[in-house]
């Protein structure tokens, strides 16, 4: 559902651009923390998966599915700088490549589904992360809260938007409700595969979620002495 | 580069738009939309306009019209959108066909369909005139930062193998006997995905360190610069 040319009027898309741009000006500076000289292929992969990731159906019933949009799922493995550039490269090379967002709304496209989501998936999750107890456990159930808030967040956005440079007067609190209401909906799929997703790399690579490593440093090395049986 | 990495929407040819530099045609797509998002909505005869020059263009591309005909369907939710606008919007009532419909809810649903599909139309037309190396390099050239750009050629280096990767765990699954009906399998799909991810993760450290092994040091070299 990527926003098409002539959604939005002209001033507001390219006051989303200029939000875009400084957002990915200031990831990359960010991303350079994260990753130092693996950024450009770690991002790039990174923005592979989440395109990859994005064409994976999750079956709702009756012949629906749905998809993962992923910013707040890249936001917690590999931290929300790396995460907006990887989101960001994803949906210019739809626009350029596969003709899927118009390109003058490229910069409202990466402002609400990249951007927001990351944000607020990111900003939730840690934010609960710093006020409830460091167990690994933990980090998947706060991923996947991040990452249901991060739906409905971003189509309240949208919505704003749509109240500042949209293209008709609708009423807006029917749209407020309309887009929020089915967004939560949507949320709660992407939040529940965001957590057994999360969960399942956990099990196998938990070094690999870079929001687990708070709680991976507080771990100590245990030494078990006593012995059982096999005494060697 | 090897076979296979060409996009799925490029289609081969050697017409003038197929050779004419890729930043010109980027900066040309996006004057172009810009002119048309401008554009109010009760202009029409200027949307006519832009109809017939983007035609021209599509004529000059000597890409089948069928072909870009067939992967417009990406427009259709807003489509509906804007099918749905004149029966929620305010303002003055109009009968139509004895139904009653806003007059302005009816100018922007024209105004969105008429850009959208101007806009569709014209994206397509670039992508399937380029090369993504050439929108690759066109980027570079128009100065959008190198590292965006090394990102973004990575990520279509490899969309192609993370993808196949995906097909792969795919039937993998279905060979198994797996299908996925409705949300008791998403367990399954969804640890698909965490495999994925470790497989693209550990696929860019082995890339990174291949680059390494071959004195990469932030920058990537020039392209086709000595070969």
């Amino acid at each position: 559902m990527h926003v098409p040319d002539g959604f939005f009027d002209a001033p507001t898309s390219i006051a989303t651009g200029v939000v875009a741009v400084v957002a990915i000006g200031v990831s990359l500076r960010g991303a350079r923390r994260e990753l130092d000289d693996r950024t450009a292929p770690m991002a790039g992969l990174v923005a592979a998966f989440v395109f990859a990731a994005q064409m994976l159906n999750f079956p709702v019933g009756a012949g629906t599915s749905g998809h993962l949009m992923g910013g707040a799922v890249a936001a917690v493995l590999v931290g929300p700088w790396t995460a907006v550039l990887a989101t960001s490269v994803v949906f210019v090379v739809q626009t350029l490549m596969f003709a899927d967002g118009g390109i003058t709304a490229i910069g409202t496209n990466i402002t609400v589904m990249g951007l927001a989501t990351v944000v607020v998936g990111y900003g939730v999750f840690r934010g609960l992360q710093a006020v409830l107890p460091k167990r690994l456990a933990l980090v998947p159930v706060l991923a996947g809260i991040g990452a249901f808030a991060s739906v409905p967040v971003a189509s309240l956005l949208f919505v704003a938007l749509y109240a500042v440079g949209g293209a008709a007067p609708v009423p807006l609190d029917t749209l407020t409700t309309a887009m929020v209401g089915v967004h939560s909906l949507i949320g709660i799929g992407e939040g529940l595969i965001t957590f057994l997703a999360v969960a399942g790399i956990i099990a196998v690579r938990p070094d690999l979620v870079r929001g687990a490593r708070p709680v991976l440093a507080e771990r100590t090395l245990e030494i078990r002495t006593e012995t059982t049986g096999a005494t060697a | 580069m090897g076979a296979g990495h060409g996009h799925r929407l490029h289609y081969h040819g050697h017409s003038p738009l197929h050779r004419a530099p890729a930043h010109l045609k980027l900066l040309g797509l996006l004057g172009f939309m810009l002119v048309v998002v401008a554009t109010p909505d009760h202009w029409f005869a200027a949307f006519g306009a832009y109809l017939l020059v983007l035609l021209g263009v599509v004529a000059l591309s000597q890409v089948p019209p069928t072909y870009l005909l067939k992967r417009m369907v990406v427009e259709v939710p807003f489509v509906v959108f804007a099918l749905v606008l004149p029966f929620v919007a305010y303002g003055e009532q109009v009968e139509v066909l004895g139904l009653s419909l806003s007059r302005p809810g009816l100018l922007a649903a024209f105004g969105i369909l008429a850009t959208a599909t101007l806009g569709v139309l014209a994206s397509l037309t670039l992508a399937a005139t380029t090369e993504p190396q050439a929108l690759l390099a066109g980027l570079e050239r128009l100065r959008v930062p190198s590292l965006l750009v090394q990102i973004m050629s990575f990520m279509v280096r490899y969309l192609d193998v993370v993808t196949g990767e995906m097909q792969r765990m795919r039937v993998a699954r279905e060979s198994r006997g797996f299908s996925a009906r409705d949300p008791r399998q998403w367990p399954v799909i969804a640890r698909s995905t965490g495999a994925l991810f470790i497989r693209s993760y550990e696929r860019g450290e082995r890339v990174h360190l291949a680059m390494l092994s071959r004195g990469y040091t932030g920058t990537m070299p020039e392209h086709g610069g000595h070969r």
